[in-house]
């Protein structure tokens, strides 16, 4: 190694180590509110934006490491100790996690050309809190889907299966860039790409931006009812209220070819944005489908401020994915035929 | 007599007083001044949509055949006299033949049928509405074509990580003006379907006045000395969506896109 070099190693060590003592406080901050969040969101009170309203305004990242289901064997244990929060921390950030640590695209075995380059360094890998599951309650995890939506998502399964390569149309919606897996709502983290949400705030408005795809949705907070039922839309039709200091945004109008973890286009869903402290968010969101699920479910996550930048994710515009599958698709058919002859 | 000339005399000069005040209130009558927000900013949070035949061409053209005959009138060009100030853009003569070829190849070649972010100034005056969002720090356009996005930056301007398909804004106030400075912008966006295009050294000036409670004065100084010989300047107004129930709705047009773009790669019945 030569000096310069040796130097280099040096100062970016350095910065990394500040970076991450910086960072020391919010986390521990994060981790005691989340624990009582959203009740202890009481304590502390939200920054004001120019209407009155509490300011949700800034970069988020909702990167975490709590799998949104309870691992088998922790039963009702919602919350970790510190310490084995800490033992687990450890073994993500050494790779060798089980279900207690959703790696996402950091796992040793993703396909990804360099790690560092697109950020997914395993020391930075972390839980925003000592959640066991982003999913509360005693059970922890998804209830089991219905007999008549099993069979739903099945025949449409079914439909698709020996045409996958057909047309676009039988590809799925996130390698056609119309919605990605991270872009759906509710917003589910991952220690993945995608993880930023920009919030501006505007007269009667919360605006989310959310990195992935740069997927935006401008809510209204006064309290205006949904569109009109037969206005069915990718991504629902989202409308906020203010309850004290919590955005609660309602979202309905699904399409049936949108579902999420099987749901219909009945899916019904709420999130609240409630702010625990300076550098910290918690985003819970409800999952009502009376026709996937015989109960609604509910996932916290804690979100931690960050300092961007949101840079431009342009998904479609730089599509290959979808010409290069179908183009090999039909040079195999005409192989096909050929040896057919 | 002289009692008399002395009346003429004040008469007059009150008479001249009266006007010259009459013409300083003319001069100084208040420009419109809009609303502020809580933070003492001009307030141009709103829906927005232009409501002009740019996209079509924004120079000044006849009527003309649409390119779908099936689509006849439906889809046909309006006539418009321009947006474009003396109405001449400015073009490098090595840069002629590539607008022209263009305006031939239109619907072949033209981002705006594949469902590409639009770039700026496009997304300004594309026939669909935007929203301003306006925070303190950032001031979020949002388009519903195609769900384009930019922030605009209103803190200490800050450099742009890369080049990208709606570039990078930092933004200032001059007076009730919102001034918008745009960089980084790729060589992929056009700036209406007649073909009129732009290099990656474009930069863009807008600059956004309320003019009325619901209208906006919008201008872009376009400037790019790899195209155009000098910078050229585009202005119309912008109208706020009145609609009691207006809304940004979902425009995810990819999918109306995907036919031109894949289809001949389906699978033959």
């Amino acid at each position: 190694m030569s000096h310069r070099s040796l130097t280099l190693t040096v100062a970016l060590a350095l910065v990394t180590l500040v970076a991450l003592l910086a960072q020391l406080p919010a986390t521990a901050q994060t981790q005691s509110s989340a624990a009582k969040a959203p009740a202890g969101a009481k304590a502390w009170t939200p920054p004001r934006a120019p209407d009155g309203k509490p300011d949700l305004q800034g970069i988020w990242s909702d990167n975490t490491l709590t799998p949104l289901e309870r691992p088998k064997g922790l039963g009702a244990k919602e919350f970790y100790t510190d310490q084995e929060l800490a033992e687990n921390s450890k073994k993500a950030r050494d790779g060798n996690v089980g279900e207690e640590g959703e790696l996402g695209a950091a796992r040793p075995n993703a396909v990804r050309y360099d790690l560092e380059l697109y950020g997914f360094d395993p020391s930075k890998l972390r839980y925003t809190s000592k959640r066991t599951s982003l999913i509360v309650g005693p059970e922890g995890v998804v209830p089991p889907m219905l007999p008549s939506a099993r069979e739903r998502n099945a025949e449409i399964a079914a439909k698709n299966k020996g045409h996958e390569f057909d047309s676009y149309l039988n590809r799925p919606l996130s390698e056609r860039c119309i919605l990605m897996g991270q872009e759906q709502i509710p917003m589910r983290p991952g220690a993945n790409e995608g993880n930023l949400l920009q919030i501006v705030q505007g007269q009667g408005y919360v605006s989310l931006l959310h990195e992935i795809d740069h997927s935006t949705r401008v809510i209204p907070t006064d309290g205006r009812a949904h569109v009109p039922q037969n206005i069915r839309l990718w991504q629902g039709d989202s409308v906020g209220h203010w309850e004290g200091d919590t955005l609660v945004v309602d979202t309905t109008n699904f399409t049936n070819r949108t579902p999420f973890r099987g749901s219909s286009e009945k899916l019904h869903l709420i999130e609240r944005f409630t702010r625990t402290a300076d550098n910290t968010m918690v985003y819970q969101f409800t999952v009502e489908d009376p026709t996937t699920w015989a109960k609604p479910w509910t996932a916290e996550v804690t979100w931690t401020k960050t300092k961007g930048p949101v840079y431009e994710w342009a998904c479609h515009e730089g599509n290959t994915m979808i010409t290069t599958i179908l183009r090999g698709a039909r040079v195999a058919d005409a192989e096909a035929a050929k040896k057919g002859k | 007599m002289q009692k008399q000339f002395k009346n003429v005399v004040v008469a007059s000069m009150a008479a001249a007083i009266i006007l010259l005040a009459a013409m300083l209130g003319g001069a100084q009558a208040p420009a419109y001044r809009a609303p502020r927000t809580g933070d003492g900013k001009p307030n141009l949070n709103g829906i927005w949509q232009a409501l002009n035949e740019a996209n079509w061409d924004l120079q000044g053209h006849t009527a003309a055949q649409g390119p779908v005959a099936a689509l006849g009138a439906a889809f046909s060009m309006p006539p418009s006299l321009g947006v474009v100030e003396g109405d001449e853009i400015p073009y490098l003569p090595a840069a002629v033949a590539k607008k022209k070829e263009n305006q031939a190849n239109w619907v072949k070649l033209d981002p705006e049928a594949k469902c590409y972010l639009p770039g700026v100034p496009r997304a300004a005056y594309l026939p669909y509405p935007f929203q301003i969002v306006q925070g303190p720090q950032n001031i979020m356009m949002a388009y519903q074509f195609a769900g384009a996005v930019r922030i605009i930056n209103m803190g200490a301007p800050t450099k742009a990580p890369g080049d990208s398909w709606m570039g990078w804004s930092n933004g200032r106030w001059e007076g009730d003006t919102l001034v918008v400075d745009v960089t980084s912008l790729n060589d992929q966006t056009w700036l209406d379907r007649a073909g009129n295009f732009h290099s990656d050294a474009l930069h863009v000036v807008e600059r956004y006045t309320p003019r009325s409670a619901d209208t906006l004065m919008y201008e872009a100084t376009i400037e790019d000395s790899k195209v155009f010989s000098r910078p050229w300047k585009i202005s119309m107004p912008l109208y706020r969506r009145v609609e009691k129930n207006a809304r940004i709705l979902e425009y995810k047009c990819v999918e109306f896109a995907e036919e031109l773009l894949y289809g001949p790669l389906s699978k033959k019945p």
